[in-house]
């Protein structure tokens, strides 16, 4: 019998005035599992995800972590949003406030941890990704790959019991992409449940445990990576590819 | 021959120090020129006589700049109060959802209804009037409701900055402090605002100086600060010196806001272009 899943969608449904992003996706995700999403700009990966992390309100349909209803009238979303880690494209690091300010801000305020308990699980999670000679530094004195890194500690700093991330080496310089995929790597092997968009074919056929290909709103496919990428049975699934293909991305 | 000697000093020089000489030397002619026109010109002696003083302004000047003492402690205790009022209103007026919406309109009647008043007759209607209506607990000094009244108008248009400055935080912010939990005060307070007001910080001084001039139209209900005592000096000698020397003081006190807030705004530029990106 495995564990009760981690994430479950049931039918969610978007729409942002009258485009409709999200046109019914169901997905389930088990603890430890690591999900890829894939697709086109404007397939509505990164869409999901905030609406996951309630960021963007839901037009029908449940989400359920770890078997919670988040989307039940009367939660409390800020309660909900601190299990569940997200990270931008963006970084979106607050500009006024040090590396360790950044991401003990989440622990003082939303988990009401002192300012020492909240300091030292903040230099101890920048050790391990090896940012401690940061902690000090302004986001703005730091490289994208490095402010991505930090974003990523932040949003760790929670003790989430999901990650999500969205396209979060898109706005990197390519020199500075590796830096980040291996902290999501470093995270998959330490069991973390993650759901990932991502541009980054070669790195979901090698992390994922599953990839899921999103087509204007609709989860088309899903299986895992081998299938996918080797031997996609869904047509559009096969044009997406080729196209990558042919652009040298994968 | 005397051209030529010039050119050639010149053209030794590295290129700052000669627009530093070539600045230096056109400003002294222009003003040696300026100066002789004017005290050359028909009329001067009485013009001087009338406003520039000597003996009037060195005895009126002690006075004046004792008086102005009561303009800096109003303006002191008026922008304390501004600063506070005004981010309440900023922030009240930013409050979303359609529950707040009562709160917001009051904010926005606010700060159109105070922005449009004209400042002094404010200080008239409270300076004049609430000491009149005798209210038990009430201040009855004509000095505290005339800094009321600066308060509440100066709060408009400050709220304003403040509104722009917490409208120009990207979205990206707040929703980056509430995926991690913070409620939505908690992201005014630790995120958005603290953004915000650095932000504002020149514009903000530019409406200091604003208020620090506006501190003499006090005047008109009663106090002697500068504005009132360099009056009784003037009516009491029957020569403008006295203006003269107040509008001096007051020059005095804001050329430095002036020039910090200049620095400002071309530091936060700099900064900007550093950055490679316009948040």
């Amino acid at each position: 019998m495995n564990a009760p899943p981690c994430l479950v969608l049931q039918d969610v449904h978007k729409s942002f005035d009258k485009r409709e992003v999200l046109k019914g996706i169901d997905l389930s995700v088990a603890e430890h599992e690591v999900v890829c999403l894939i697709g086109a700009s404007g397939s509505g990966k990164s869409t999901l995800l905030r609406c996951i992390n309630l960021i963007e309100p839901i037009g029908a349909g449940r989400i359920f972590v770890a078997g919670q209803e988040v989307t039940a009238p009367g939660v409390d979303v800020n309660e909900i949003r601190r299990g569940i880690g997200i990270v931008f494209q963006s970084f979106n690091l607050f500009p006024h406030m040090t590396v360790l300010e950044n991401i003990t801000l989440g622990p003082r305020k939303a988990l009401r941890l002192d300012r020492a308990q909240a300091a030292a699980q903040g230099l101890e999670l920048l050790r391990r990704f090896g940012l401690e000679d940061r902690r000090d530094d302004y986001p703005d004195r730091l490289s994208g790959g490095q402010q991505q890194r930090v974003a990523i500690v932040r949003a760790l700093a929670m003790q989430p019991q999901i990650m999500l991330l969205d396209e979060v080496t898109s706005a990197l310089d390519p020199e500075l992409v590796a830096e980040v995929l291996s902290v999501i790597r470093e995270l998959a092997e330490g069991g973390m449940t993650m759901v990932i968009a991502t541009h980054e074919m070669s790195f979901a056929a090698d992390i994922a445990n599953r990839v899921c290909f999103l087509d204007q709103g609709v989860l088309l496919e899903e299986g895992p990576p081998e299938q996918i990428f080797r031997s996609p049975s869904n047509p559009r699934t096969q044009e997406f590819l080729q196209r990558i293909i042919a652009a040298g991305r994968l | 021959m005397e051209g030529e000697r010039r050119s050639r000093i010149l053209g030794g020089m590295s290129s700052d120090a000669r627009s530093v000489t070539i600045a230096l030397v056109s400003t002294v002619l222009f003003f040696t020129v300026l100066v002789l026109v004017i005290t050359r010109s028909p009329g001067w002696p009485e013009v001087k006589a009338a406003f520039f003083n000597r003996e009037v302004f060195s005895e009126a000047f002690p006075e004046v700049l004792r008086a102005f003492w009561l303009n800096i402690k109003i303006f002191c205790v008026a922008e304390v109060f501004i600063l506070a009022f005004a981010l309440v209103i900023a922030v009240l007026r930013s409050l979303p959802g359609p529950v707040f919406f009562p709160i917001r309109a009051l904010a926005i009647v606010y700060t159109d209804f105070f922005r449009g008043i004209p400042t002094i007759l404010l200080i008239f209607i409270l300076g004049f009037g609430v000491p009149a209506l005798g209210l038990s607990g009430v201040p009855t000094s004509a000095l505290v409701w005339a800094t009321v009244a600066l308060i509440i108008i100066y709060s408009a248009y400050v709220a304003e900055v403040y509104r722009a400055g917490i409208e120009s935080v990207h979205p990206s912010q707040d929703a980056a402090a509430r995926s991690l939990g913070l409620s939505r005060s908690q992201s005014l307070r630790y995120v958005v605002v603290p953004q915000a007001v650095r932000r504002v910080v020149p514009p903000l001084l530019n409406d200091f100086i604003g208020l620090q001039k506006d501190t003499a139209l006090i005047a008109l209900i009663g106090p002697v600060e500068a504005f009132r005592q360099a009056q009784i000096d003037t009516s009491a000698t029957f020569n403008f010196t006295p203006y003269v020397a107040a509008a001096l003081i007051f020059v005095a006190f804001t050329i430095p806001l002036a020039r910090l807030t200049d620095w400002l705004n071309e530091r936060s530029r700099r900064r900007r272009l550093v950055a490679g990106i316009a948040p």
